[in-house]
């Protein structure tokens, strides 16, 4: 966490109070949210209205995706077509799953480009298609990829939306302090964003949300957040995930600057050592996050070069586990088209505001021969 | 921890514990760890949907064993993954063990998950990363005898698992460590409290890890179809019917739903499954006396011995020792029982011993009843 969120966080912890309650401590717990809303919404470009404080990312999505959709189907009980991504968090993903297998949604994943973009056009032939524009529920495009790091052109698919009167989500929980998020400008309907990524508290985060469609709500009581989340509010993680959204806002331009130059030499230096390395994503710099590069290793398993980065000091990850731990191959390569050995052969490298130039060496050092001996190994368990 | 050379003694070695969640290998990692040896905890995944498999967590393949096994790695302080054998475990195991219970005769699947997965797979991958060595919870011994090393009894003679170790060749005796063989489960159970390791108290793993409800015949039912035939007595008299001939095991006596009591009153067993006409073949105990055996694929835990010789063989997981004479002849194991032996099924394995050392392992083809010849 940075210092000032844990500064802002803690300077509350000891005082109690509900922000729902009427009594003066109650009162001043509703002071600290409030001023929490508004550094939020100045950080987000929306309005404090529009901030629904949520237990973090996860909640936020599934607030946005399932809240949205059974409101839009209670509305009209045609509108069921979920249209998704195929590349999102499974936060989404696993949301919208559901949706399709419980609650008789249709669920349309939008066809991606080789670096895991969804195009406008695409999104427009989307919704034309089918059973129209009248049966869509909700659309769903996620901001930047976790995985590959590309961007999403949001406000063009946001517009196609709108052209149709269809809301529009995104996880935005990527991009926030990478790159410039403004709700306003987005055109969004719903926007994901949560506290652990950019330097602020676990468990979390905020739902922004327009006035134009308002989601049923997941949790049921008090109310408290516009009557959409209910649940006693977290007065210290509030004002902790403020101030650091306030400040990764405040250095974005600076960060993503530095990161972009780190990102440089890491992919130049993973280059020279493994000339056969596939770079994933965007090439081109201003359609990727600049802290991230992710890549394919011919030949290699990620868990394996994961395993032995580990034991030297180099922190990866593959694309992503399943819940007993095993690594599963990256559904976000599967979509971009690569096919399940190559991602299963990926590895994501992801910078911060710890990262330094010598860490950028270690793993230059260390990665030809870790690739040599992960090569070795997987050809020694093919055998029998 | 007489098999476990402490670090001290040279470089520590770089080990790979294979933990399945359960109290022993967690012990036999914390043991490794604690000898002063770089040790890295890894959860074999072995079923592709960890889900579908049994939930009660009383062995391996199970989301709650993965979760105890890491949390196990992290009371140790070591590192931990999890790799995904599923594939390999599918192949080598599971379809192995469908495939030999189809043509009439009895797998341990115990054994083939150590010769092909735990130290074939696992150990190759581990070699490939820069491992030394695997570790896992076996209760078994590892001695340094005049001809290299040893694979021998456990102490605790209730628990010995040399048996279903008996397939490992030199090489990977070579690689492996037990690092429990010295000590009872008891005293295990208190070191793992001792430890602060939840899963001290864990049950013990006893069925089939891949049968979640421990119903084999209805998991053979699934994959085999259920054809039914005929249950016969020694000359060919049809007494009875069954459901799928590869249910049964040689020396079964229960589940046969024989009508008529024999002519002799006296209960009937499984002598014989032949799955190329669907029969089973029932007669009294007597006739389950084994006197000579042969066996394939045999597997020399060190050199392999020329000649006959004499040696005490153990027949079946948990039966107990007999006195035998036994030849390696091409690539045919040939054993004579000093005195005739009851329920030996084809497909199992006989493992040779001298005093509590394995010599070696073979699989069960064919058997010589005492009164007439009967098997494939």
């Amino acid at each position: 966490m940075l210092p000032e969120a844990i500064h802002a966080m803690t300077a509350h912890l000891g005082s109690t109070g509900n922000a729902s309650s009427l009594h003066a401590a109650g009162r001043r717990a509703r002071r600290v949210v409030e001023e929490s809303r508004e550094t939020l919404a100045r950080a987000l470009g929306a309005r404090p209205g529009e901030i629904v404080l949520t237990g973090g990312g996860t909640e936020s999505d599934n607030l946005a995706v399932k809240g949205l959709y059974w409101a839009r189907r209670d509305g009209d009980p045609a509108r069921v077509r979920v249209l998704c991504s195929p590349v999102e968090h499974h936060a989404v993903l696993d949301a919208v799953h559901w949706l399709g297998d419980h609650e008789g949604a249709e669920v349309e994943f939008l066809p991606v480009d080789a670096v895991g973009r969804v195009h406008p056009e695409a999104l427009r032939r989307a919704i034309e298609g089918g059973s129209g524009p009248q049966t869509v529920a909700l659309v769903t495009v996620m901001w930047a990829n976790n995985e590959i790091g590309t961007l999403q052109p949001v406000a063009e698919l946001a517009a196609v939306a709108h052209e149709f009167g269809i809301p529009i989500h995104s996880d935005a929980v990527q991009a926030l302090g990478q790159v410039p998020v403004s709700f306003a400008d987005s055109g969004l309907d719903a926007m994901t964003v949560t506290g652990h990524k950019i330097g602020g508290p676990y468990g979390v985060g905020a739902l922004v949300l327009a006035r134009t469609f308002t989601p049923a709500p997941l949790l049921h009581g008090g109310g408290q957040e516009r009557d959409v989340r209910s649940g006693t509010l977290d007065v210290p993680a509030a004002a902790g995930f403020a101030e650091a959204a306030r400040i990764a806002v405040e250095r974005q331009p600076e960060h993503a600057k530095a990161m972009a130059v780190l990102r440089d030499r890491l992919v130049a230096a993973v280059r020279a050592a493994v000339p056969d390395a596939v770079l994933n994503g965007d090439p081109d710099a201003g359609g990727r996050l600049a802290a991230n590069a992710h890549f394919s290793f011919p030949g290699c398993e990620g868990d394996a070069l994961l395993m032995l980065l580990d034991a030297r000091g180099i922190e990866c990850s593959t694309g992503s586990a399943c819940s007993a731990g095993v690594p599963q191959p990256s559904h976000v390569l599967l979509a971009t088209g690569a096919d399940a050995d190559t991602a299963r052969a990926s590895l994501r490298f992801s910078l911060g505001h710890t990262s330094t130039p010598d860490d950028v060496a270690a793993l230059a050092e260390a990665i030809g021969p870790v690739v040599e001996r992960a090569r070795g190994a997987r050809i020694a368990s093919a055998r029998r | 921890m007489s098999d476990f050379p402490a670090a001290a003694s040279g470089r520590p070695l770089r080990i790979l514990a294979a933990m399945s969640g359960g109290v022993d290998s967690a012990v036999a990692a914390a043991r490794a760890a604690e000898a002063g040896h770089e040790v890295t905890g890894v959860h074999l995944a072995l079923s592709a949907n960890p889900q579908s498999f049994r939930t009660g967590a009383r062995g391996c393949c199970t989301l709650e064993d993965s979760r105890d096994a890491r949390r196990a790695a992290d009371v140790i302080g070591i590192p931990f993954y999890v790799w995904d054998l599923a594939d390999r475990f599918r192949e080598d195991v599971v379809d192995d063990f469908v495939a030999e219970y189809a043509a009439g005769r009895t797998p341990n699947p115990c054994l083939r998950c150590n010769e092909k997965i735990k130290f074939a797979a696992l150990l190759d991958r581990a070699l490939a990363l820069g491992f030394d060595a695997v570790c896992t919870g076996h209760y078994a011994r590892i001695v340094d005898g005049p001809g290299g090393r040893e694979l021998h009894r456990a102490v605790d003679a209730a628990k010995d698992q040399s048996y279903v170790l008996g397939v490992l060749d030199a090489e990977q005796l070579a690689h492996a460590f037990f690092p429990l063989g010295d000590t009872s489960k008891e005293l295990i159970r208190e070191e793992a409290e001792r430890r602060d390791l939840a899963v001290a108290r864990k049950p013990d793993s006893h069925d089939i890890c891949f049968i979640a409800d421990g119903d084999t015949q209805g998991f053979l039912a699934r994959r085999l179809g259920t054809a039914a035939g005929d249950i016969v007595d020694m000359d060919g008299t049809k007494v009875g019917e069954h459901d799928g001939a590869y249910g049964f095991t040689v020396g079964q006596r229960k589940g046969l739903r024989l009508g008529r009591p024999a002519p002799d009153g006296k209960p009937r067993y499984v002598l014989d499954i032949s799955p190329v006409d669907n029969r089973v073949t029932v007669g009294p105990a007597e006739a389950l006396d084994v006197v000579a055996l042969t066996a394939i694929r045999p597997r020399w835990c060190g050199p392999a011995p020329t000649g006959p010789g004499e040696y005490t063989a153990q027949l079946r997981a948990h039966g107990a020792e007999v006195p035998v004479t036994a030849e390696a002849v091409g690539g045919e194991l040939r054993v004579r029982l000093a005195e005739p032996a009851r329920g030996i099924a084809p497909g199992q394995a006989v493992v040779l011993y001298q005093g509590t050392r394995v010599v070696g392992s073979a699989t069960i083809a064919t058997t010589t009843a005492a009164s007439a010849p009967v098997g494939t």
